[in-house]
Formats: structure tokens, sequence, C-alpha cells
């Protein structure tokens, strides 16, 4: 199945997020239904869940992207035109700089599409908060106008986070599109070549792995030695940290599940390996997601979702209130299953 | 419609007890839990190894099960194929094999 629009521009149903819920909950196209996500939480006295504050302000900088992998939870592409506004980023800033939030985790689609992206990194840097990138690499090889990233990212100790779902050509193109692998490879080389993932630099280079379909990610130790030894080997390449992540099963990957008839039995699978202690852990503890149009969500996933922060007053950044949100309850569905598998799922890698 | 194998019938596996002498089975099970953890041989390999055996036994289950489990011990598509052709080359060294047996038979037997 190769994906070359967004769900949204080719008009599929799924597109809808309450359908994607309805689909969840056994409700639409799919009628199996699972043990509520909220009743595993009530019998580890863990409901309703609760922030432990907010170190994490992960901003999502707009939905357009210069790839559409066949994963996305965003549904981004270079279809979609959702990009967030310089008085929204000043928004944030101003958030930024009046609370003691220490990480600003950028996120998108490609975040460096933003034509307001360089000055936004820019900004927080001088605000002296630790900045991370998700960077899809091929964004480095996109357009001239790119190919500095590294330097830029550089300058700003600006913590670059990628995918790369395998160390190998097939399994990476099979999900991210033709020609993806020889390209990140290449960009990787580039931000090798300025001092990332390189000891004694401070510039760090992290790989983020998630599998190409249906299954769970492998134990993220081993796996990271497996992909430092064969890039190395084959490529020359290095890095610092190999994040393992599962695929949640919204938006795109959530049509790739219905599509290829594996919905149900991943979804049992999710629920199977419910993890008690991954679940104390879950990112939306410590995060706080901002969309492209300045609502606030407890995590990406319901971002994409639109599920939005169950603090009625302050679900806007204008309306911020850090007291207030520390003291909502987290919103929770049927995906939340994704995050609790296993080892566990974040945005950095294993939680267990 | 009736078949021998179901793929549902794997998910009642770790039942089998039901059937009766469940501390036996019960005992089977602690084993082949100890036997895939990770040892002097890696978790991984310990997989490519099931599902090579599991193509030479030709059990549909064990198939499913392990071509999943090697993708989720981080193995690729290469590696799941080499892994059955190591299968394959046994198997079919084995039948070869004998073939000196039949050669020894035939010089014994010919002029
Ligand atoms: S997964 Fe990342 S790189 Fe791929 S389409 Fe989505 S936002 Fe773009
Ligand atoms: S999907 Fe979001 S809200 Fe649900 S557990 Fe994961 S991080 Fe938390």
């Amino acid at each position: 199945m190769k994906t070359t629009k967004s769900l949204k521009a080719r008009g599929e149903q799924l597109s809808d997020t309450m359908v994607q819920l309805r689909v969840l909950n056994g409700k639409e196209i799919m009628e199996e239904q699972f043990p509520l996500f909220a009743d595993k939480l009530k019998n580890i006295q863990l409901f309703p869940l609760q922030p432990t504050g907010i170190d994490i302000f992960q901003v999502n900088v707009g939905k357009m992207c210069n790839q559409v992998c066949a994963h996305c939870h965003v549904d981004a592409g270079p279809d979609r035109k959702e990009i967030m506004t310089k008085a929204s980023l000043e928004r944030c800033l101003e958030i930024l700089s009046k609370t003691d939030i220490k990480t600003v985790d950028i996120t998108g689609g490609a975040p460096e599409m933003n034509p307001h992206f360089r000055w936004f990194v820019e900004e927080c840097s001088k605000l002296g908060k630790k900045i991370i990138d998700r960077c899809n690499l091929t964004i480095i090889l996109a357009n001239p106008k790119y190919h500095d990233l590294p330097e830029f990212f550089a300058k700003h100790q600006v913590e670059v986070v990628s995918s790369l779902p395998y160390y190998s050509e097939k399994r990476t193109d099979s999900q991210r599109g033709e020609g993806v692998f020889e390209k990140s490879i290449k960009a990787l080389q580039m931000l090798n070549a300025v001092g990332y993932g390189q000891e004694g630099t401070g510039l760090t280079l992290n790989l983020v792995y998630n599998p190409s379909g249906a299954f769970l990610p492998p134990g993220q130790s081993s796996l990271e030695a497996d992909f430092k030894r064969q890039l190395k080997r084959k490529y020359e390449i290095e890095f610092n940290s190999l994040f393992a992540i599962t695929n949640l099963p919204i938006s795109r990957f959530l049509d790739y599940l219905i599509q290829s008839g594996n919905y149900e039995v991943y979804m049992e699978k999710l629920v199977n390996a419910f993890n008690p202690v991954a679940a104390q852990n879950v990112m939306c503890r410590n995060t706080i997601s901002v969309s492209w149009d300045g609502y606030l969500y407890d995590c990406d996933f319901n971002q994409m979702l639109e599920l939005k922060v169950a603090s009625p007053k302050v679900q806007h950044i204008d309306d911020f209130d850090i007291e207030a949100l520390n003291k909502r309850s987290i919103v929770l569905n049927q995906h939340c299953y994704g995050c609790t598998a296993g080892a566990g799922s974040s945005c950095g890698g294993e939680t267990v | 419609m009736n078949t021998y194998y179901n793929p549902e019938d794997l998910k009642k596996f770790g039942k089998i007890g039901e059937l009766g002498a469940n501390e036996l089975a019960q005992k089977f099970f602690a084993y082949y839990g100890e036997v895939f953890k990770e040892g002097a041989l890696s978790e991984r390999e310990k997989s490519l190894i099931a599902l090579a055996v599991a193509h030479a036994v030709q059990c549909p289950y064990c198939i499913d099960a392990y071509a999943v489990d090697s993708l989720e011990k981080g193995a690729d598509e290469d590696m799941i194929a080499e892994a059955i052709h190591v299968s394959v080359a046994i198997r079919g060294g084995a039948s070869l094999v004998h073939g000196v047996q039949a050669m020894n038979k035939v010089k014994d037997i010919t002029m």
C-alpha cells in the first residue's frame, strides 16, 4: 500500500477523529470491543490519571510534511496546510519565559517547514531551554534552503530526534516512502559531520525505531546495540540513543490496521501486554502538547484525536495556567493501550 | 468449515492443562518460558531457531507465532528467510545424506 496523500486529502472517513474514536470503541467499522483502558487504570488505583507536573512543552508547529509515511499518527503530508502562526509561537515563548518548564519539544509534520521555525528555535535558545527537534531527516536534503540545518541545530545545541525504522532500506522505505532510507543515511552523515552523535561534542542525535507493521517493538537496549553496530559498519554513522516506540492505533496506522485485517489482533496484543509499571510512567503525566492552532492536549496522540485537555477554562495557550493544568485529569481512551504495552512507549522510547 | 488446524486454537494452547495432567502442562510451560529467555543465546537467536524448527516440523501454529515473535525481537525479512533456508538445507541435506546408504547398498549388490 503506497500512500501519497493524507487521509484528509483522500476524503477518507477515518480522517474524521470521531470515526476513529468510534472504531476504537467498537461502534463503527469494527465491532470488537476491548476492556476499557480507564478500567485497567482503576484496577491499579491510577484513575483518574493525573499529571506529575509539566516538564516538557511539546509544540506541534504544523501538519505539513515532505513525507507521507504509511503509519503517520498526524496524517501529515505535503497536502496539509495547517501551520502555527508567528503570533501563536510568540505566545508559546511568553509561556516558556514565565514558567520553569525546561524542555521545548518541537514536532510536526516536518517542523522545519514552518516559516518561523528558525526564529522560534533562536528565541527558545535565548530563554536557555533545552530544545528537541523531531526531524524526519529527509527534509535536510529536500531543498537547498534546508541543507544548513545541521549547522543551525548545532549552533543552538538542539537535540535532534529522528525516525529510522530499521537499518535496512526495504523496511525503512516500506514505512516512510521510496528513497527515504538513502536520504536519511545521507542526512545522518551530515549531522555526524558537524559533531552530532560524536563523543565530547554535547550534540545529541537520537534515533527512533517503530515497527513497520502490526507488531510490537523489540527490547530497546538490544536493538540499540544492533543499530549502532550496523550503522557504523555499513555507513560510518554514529548516534547517541535509540528510542523504541510502539505505533498507536490512530490515524493512518489505524487505517493500515483495518485495511490489512490486523486491527483486532493488534489491539488484543496491546491489551494483553498492558503493563502497570508502564502505566505509571506514561508521558502525558509530565508533558503538555500544543497544536498548530494553539489548543492544549495531554499528548500528541490526544491532539490528533482532538481530545482537548479536561480543564474547561484552560484549553488554549491564550489561557495558559500551569496551576490549573497540573490539577487536570488526563483524557484517556482505547488508543492509550499503545503507551502501556510491554516496556511502555513514549516520545522518549521505553518507559519501564 | 471444519479443519484440523484453526488459528483460534493457538490461543487455547496455554489452557492445554484443562485436558488433564495439568501439573505436567504447567511444568512444560515453565520450562518453555525459561528456554526462551536471554542466555548464552539472545532472545532473537532463539526466536529464529524456533522459526526454523517450526518449518522443519511444519507446525502452522509455531510458524505464525515465531514469524511475529522474530519481528518483535528485531529480526527483519532477510533474517527470517535465512533461518527458513537453514531449515530447508538441513531437511534437504538429511534426505540427500541418506543417499549414501542407498549408494552403499547399490555398490554392495552390483558388479
Ligand atoms: S511520520 Fe513524521 S515524517 Fe512521516 S509523514 Fe508523519 S510527520 Fe512526516
Ligand atoms: S495516548 Fe496520550 S493520554 Fe493516552 S496514555 Fe499515551 S500519552 Fe497518555
